[in-house]
């Protein structure tokens, strides 16, 4: 009998405990809605923001560019996130932008492949099929092996969108990480494939596009143009919520800037 | 004596209570497997259906061109489930032979350390983890193949074939050892008594006595090689095209698994449709592996 008692009332205070620990948090959230390609960053800035900020929430809803600027509109997230600049359009409906960070896609071959300079178009015909053997492009005569990311990826929409080849992509293989297409690309000499710049490693070489090799540098002074901006979109007029405020204070200022590089882009200042 | 007759009542009682008690705790945990089955049926049904119905049956399964995330989507999965079957069926062309030759070495000729050396490498080869043998493909079989066959890229189906064809030997080696080591020694001492030779033995007596295992070992193999999505998708390429030799090609595991993360809306609905669709492959081969052991049951008996 004893020892029943002792089980209910151990069962009893386990319960409690749960309650307590599980009771509403104090402290505003923060919602955020958008680009797929800025689930990373948005993630990390996200999670800093919570751990400085003890009791606020911080959500973030991966639903793509456009549908992130639509939310914004209509008011169903705070801050909204796209991975290319506001069109006018959507500048004229009240709409600002400010830009986060920006992503460079660099451009790799293996290192002993002797091409060391494309230009965009030549990167465009490659990648639709226009050219398919590297001497036309100052190489060996060898067919181009043309690697990119699976439907859906950030990257491949992010490389497809500022080379101006949506869907008319034809790739030899599509894989599914930054990793495999870079273990890829350093194993076969006649691979070409796009990357997050600051995932490049020594066993691949990253080409010069028109004349301007890909570094942090070069993508941050624009000269670099394989690049897209991460930009945060809110309302002109409509006031932020003061948590919504402080998170976006956090994510521009000097501070943020270690954790935006260390998930991969460049941080604008 | 009534009080100790009193005490053993008691007891019995309570020991059909603690029997009954447990048997309730193991038909609950039994219960708990059929429950996962039935959920994921209905939760694939459910979940598969309503893209087929959006796209139709017919442009779903015969189309011949995928590309999901499109302006205009095309979902036709007639290519994966074409280099599904023929990805399968060369991994069993490749493996059986050599599985089915091993198993005999294994169960009848060899002797002491080297059955046991063997065996033990079988054992290993069963525990490698998928995505090592994709690592191993990727990094040694595909830059083999371009330089062998002088192909612009190792990616491929043949790519896919050979590392299946590797990772189906475990399961057809082990089913076909068990069922060859389980024929009566009797039929053996038999056949050597009236003269055949041990060779003649093994493969004139063993062998047919063992056949309905070593049949459920190959459908076994093929449920492994069609259901593998890890190892393939390192070696495969994933281009969606209509499967050849050596050109890259996707899955229907594959299909799933790497466009999974970033899908959303019809894109998501669709590949919930392919795994509906490799489920009923699966379901298939299932029925062909129960159809076997029952026909070896009622052989034996």
């Amino acid at each position: 009998m004893m020892k029943k008692k002792t089980a209910l009332i151990v069962v009893l205070i386990a319960v409690a405990l749960l309650i307590v620990g599980c009771g509403p948090k104090k402290g505003g959230s923060v919602s955020t809605d958008g680009s797929t390609s800025m689930e990373k960053v948005i993630g990390a800035l996200g999670e800093a923001f919570m751990k400085d900020n003890e009791g606020t929430t911080f959500t973030y809803n991966p639903t793509g560019s456009g549908s992130g600027i639509e939310a914004v509109k209509t008011g169903r997230c705070d801050i909204g996130l796209a991975s290319r600049a506001l069109k006018e359009e959507e500048k004229k409906d009240g709409l600002v932008e400010t830009t986060l960070a920006l992503d460079g896609i660099a451009m790799i071959v293996s290192p002993e492949n002797p091409v060391g300079d494309l230009t965009i178009e030549q990167i465009a015909d490659i990648y639709t099929g226009a050219i398919t053997n590297w001497k036309d492009v100052g190489g060996n005569d060898a067919e181009i092996v043309v690697i990119g990311r699976e439907a859906g990826s950030g990257t491949r929409d992010g490389f497809e969108s500022v080379t101006g080849t949506k869907d008319k992509c034809t790739y030899r293989q599509e894989l599914t990480s930054t990793g495999d297409v870079i273990t890829t690309v350093s194993s076969n000499p006649d691979a070409i494939g796009y990357a997050s710049l600051a995932s490049v490693k020594d066993s691949v070489k990253a080409v010069a596009v028109g004349g301007v090799a890909p570094s942090e540098d070069t993508v941050r002074d624009g000269s670099y143009k394989l690049q897209r901006p991460f930009v945060l979109v809110t309302k002109k007029d409509g006031k932020l919520s003061e948590t919504a405020q402080k998170f976006f204070d956090f994510v521009t200022s000097n501070k943020a800037n270690d954790i935006i590089s260390a998930s991969g882009v460049v941080p604008v200042k | 004596m009534t009080r100790k007759k009193e005490k053993t009542v008691q007891e019995n009682i309570r020991r059909k209570r603690v029997e009954r008690i447990i048997h309730g705790i193991f038909l609950m945990l039994g219960l708990i497997t059929v429950g996962c089955v039935l959920l994921i049926t209905i939760y694939l049904v459910i979940s598969g259906i309503p893209a087929m119905r959006t796209i139709g049956l017919k442009e779903f399964l015969f189309g011949q061109k995928w590309a999901s995330t499109a302006a205009e989507p095309k979902f036709g999965i007639l290519p994966f489930i074409l280099t599904s079957i023929y990805g399968t069926a060369g991994a069993i062309v490749l493996g059986v032979p050599v599985g089915f030759f091993a198993a005999v070495y294994i169960a009848k000729i060899a002797k002491g350390k080297i059955k046991w050396l063997l065996q033990s490498a079988v054992g290993m080869l069963a525990g490698v983890p998928s995505v090592v043998y994709g690592l191993v493909g990727m990094m040694v079989l595909v830059p083999g193949i371009r330089k062998l066959f002088k192909v612009p890229d190792g990616a491929s189906l043949l790519a896919s074939i050979i590392v299946l064809a590797i990772m189906i030997l475990p399961s057809i080696i082990k089913v076909s050892v068990t069922a060859l080591e389980s024929v009566p020694p009797e039929y053996e001492e038999a056949s050597l008594a009236m003269g055949a030779t041990p060779i003649e033995t093994y493969f004139r007596v063993s062998v047919p006595s063992a056949r309905s295992g070593i049949a459920a070992a190959v459908v076994l193999g093929v449920g492994r090689a069609i259901g593998e999505a890890m190892a393939v998708m390192m070696v495969a390429g994933n281009a969606p095209n209509m499967p050849t030799l050596f050109e890259s090609v996707r899955f229907l595991t594959t299909a799933v698994a790497s466009e999974m993360s970033y899908s959303s809306g019809l894109q998501r609905q669709a590949l919930f449709s392919i795994a509906l669709v490799l489920y009923f492959f699966i379901m298939l081969i299932n029925a062909a592996l129960n159809f076997f052991l029952k026909r070896g049951n009622v052989k034996q008996s």
